[in-house]
């Protein structure tokens, strides 16, 4: 997108030969290769070798023998995994939907001018820039059978036994989590939306308002389907977060209930020296089901917007 | 004629009847509104209004059932236990502030150099180049935590430094900058830096002396980000050290919980000691992190 920006700007004024002479020939390269070096040796390098580990029987040691897809049989195999990726898959599904649905209803509603809108754009940021793991152990605080407000109205409305807590339960593990994330995630949402709303130019609903269509109609035949890549680029980054989640997992589920990346951390740091590859297998699980996210997001993106 | 003056009429009827219904329309939008923004409000402030009466409760209250909303009094001995009694707290605190700082440092440098060449030149894979960057915003980062922990624990010896979460810390903060970055530096009108390079300075003076000049407030909030993505950081914190030489707060918060009676307070007094500048900071900018977040997206 943002050299489709450039490019126009291109054609209105030199030709594209002199303007890469008067950009300076190879000073943008240098200027991009120290961040390019940085993020190719510090980020893909590493996540690159992570699969080379994965087919080892232990790192950690120094010459390790290769086992080839072994780590990941045994992975796979295991309860307590298959476990983690049901709690990841339905933990990713729900609060997604969620923070998609109330990110939109923020979205619209901060769309516009009124007193009141500077007030809850910042109410929203707090949430957003809280540490996770902080945020967590905030809920912590309200989920947990001592103290617990969240748990003493649940108790109170019968939705928990006494005695009982949210965080006590495989199940309520994974509302807990989709709760907090939703708190925490839906003002991001809400931003991404947001930016794709001011995009759409005002012309379109002054041209239906004269037609008479219904506020509902408008949203319906206007604002969805501009909205349209927005949302799904918006919702193809949510899914790529949700589904590596550690943090919520980490603190609510510990080792009981695990999301695939917090079982990954489990076992390669709570395991023993064996344990060690067999979570980096894992990981990169994680890593590839993100992948197999992003071409169905991509396939989506490609197909041209239908007339509705 | 007279046909003509019914339907005006007419139209000026219907035109007075559909005004009242939007009239009628927009006072009940108004109150939706309000209501709205009221629970938006309460929902987004209110685990931070929990976790402040917990932190100020005293041992009884704390545990009172049903929990009390407002504290009958004032108790600060959750704070003590954590700033003077606790052995990790500070120390932590310390490290969170410098590897934040240090790496925002870091990412500035090579990110405005970046930014400015995606911003404001034309270069062939300009947008390989951007798309790789921002495509590691969204790897798993508990792939990369392995092969770091066997490089860091292994050939490059250091495991439980500070050196040992800048460098994978500066994964998580670079894509965020240089996205902000270019954003706020392709708004700035080309003819600003045009004169300047007419006037014979090269592109890095005129970066340095015109760029960055007029897009401070834009590089402030880049800032900014990237401290709070690092502050934030708790997986590498977590499998990358081990103790409080390194560790940062993020780790440390859960040591609260870790023992076998949890200190709900102390839990409490530390959250809101780490949220608290995050909190000043995101009121003082949102405006400008609202801007840059939604420019970024729009153009990015």
């Amino acid at each position: 997108m943002a050299t489709k920006a450039a490019d126009t700007r291109a054609s209105e004024g030199p030709s594209l030969l002199e303007r890469i002479k008067l950009s300076g020939g190879f000073t943008p390269y240098f200027l991009v290769f120290p961040t390019l070096l940085v993020i190719l040796v510090i980020a893909v390098y590493p996540m690159l070798d992570s699969v080379r580990i994965s087919l080892l029987d232990n790192p950690l040691i120094n010459s390790p023998a290769f086992v080839g897809l072994h780590n990941y049989g045994s992975v796979l195999g295991d309860a307590e995994f298959q476990g983690a990726v049901r709690n990841t898959l339905v933990y990713s599904v729900i609060s997604v939907a969620f923070e998609t649905l109330f990110g939109l209803g923020i979205a619209l509603l901060i769309n516009k001018t009124f007193p009141g809108r500077g007030l809850v754009r910042a109410a929203i940021l707090v949430p957003w820039a809280f540490p996770t793991v902080v945020s967590a152990q905030m809920w912590l605080l309200m989920y947990n059978d001592q103290t617990g407000i969240v748990t003493y109205i649940l108790q109170g409305v019968h939705i928990l036994a006494p005695g009982t807590s949210l965080v006590g339960t495989a199940s309520g593990v994974v509302v807990a989590a989709i709760i907090t994330d939703v708190w925490k995630t839906t003002p991001f949402m809400a931003l991404l939306i947001l930016a794709g709303l001011q995009v759409i130019p005002g012309e379109l609903y002054e041209a239906a308002g004269v037609d008479g269509s219904t506020r509902w109609q408008q949203f319906r035949s206007i604002t969805l389907p501009m909205l349209k890549n927005p949302l799904l680029i918006a919702l193809l980054f949510r899914s790529l977060d949700a589904i590596r989640v550690f943090d919520l997992f980490y603190i609510f589920g510990a080792r009981e209930v695990p999301s695939m990346a917090s079982y990954s951390n489990f076992k390669m740091f709570a395991g023993t020296a064996q344990d060690f590859a067999p979570g980096v297998a894992a990981a990169v699980v994680v890593f590839l089901v993100g992948i197999v996210i992003s071409l169905i997001f991509v396939t989506l993106m490609r197909e041209p917007a239908r007339q509705s | 004629m007279a046909v003509q003056e019914q339907t005006l009429i007419t139209a000026k009827a219907q035109a007075r009847a559909r005004m009242a219904t939007a009239e009628r329309k927009a006072m009940w939008g108004n109150i939706g509104r309000y209501v709205a923004v009221v629970v938006i409000v309460f929902i987004a402030l209110a685990p931070l209004y929990w976790t402040f009466i917990t932190s100020v409760k005293n041992g009884i209250e704390i545990n009172v059932s049903p929990p009390t909303l407002f504290p009958k009094q004032l108790d600060f001995s959750n704070y003590t236990q954590v700033l003077v009694n606790s052995t990790f707290f500070l120390p932590d605190l310390r490290n969170s502030v410098i590897i934040s700082v240090v790496t925002t440092i870091l990412a500035l440098v090579f990110g405005v150099f970046c930014a400015y060449a995606i911003a404001r030149t034309n270069f062939l894979g300009k947008s390989a180049v951007l798309g790789t960057i921002l495509s590691v915003n969204m790897f798993p980062f508990i792939a990369m935590v392995g092969p770091l922990f066997v490089l860091f624990t292994g050939v490059i010896n250091i495991y439980n430094t500070y050196a040992a979460l800048i460098i994978p810390d500066l994964v998580l903060t670079l894509p965020l900058t240089i996205w902000f970055l270019t954003s706020f530096f392709r708004d700035l009108p080309p003819d600003l830096e045009e004169a300047a390079r007419v006037d014979g300075a090269s592109r890095l003076r005129a970066l340095w002396e015109v760029i960055i000049p007029l897009t401070a407030p834009g590089v402030f909030a880049a800032a900014i980000l990237s401290f709070i993505a690092v502050w934030n950081d708790f997986l590498f914190g977590l499998t990358l050290t081990t103790d409080e030489s390194a560790q940062p707060v993020t780790v440390g918060i859960t040591r609260f919980n870790a023992e076998h009676v949890v200190a709900y307070g102390q839990l409490a007094a530390a959250a809101i000691i780490v949220t608290i500048p995050l909190v000043i900071l995101v009121l003082i900018l949102q405006r400008r992190i609202v801007s840059g977040l939604t420019a970024g997206a729009v153009k990015g």
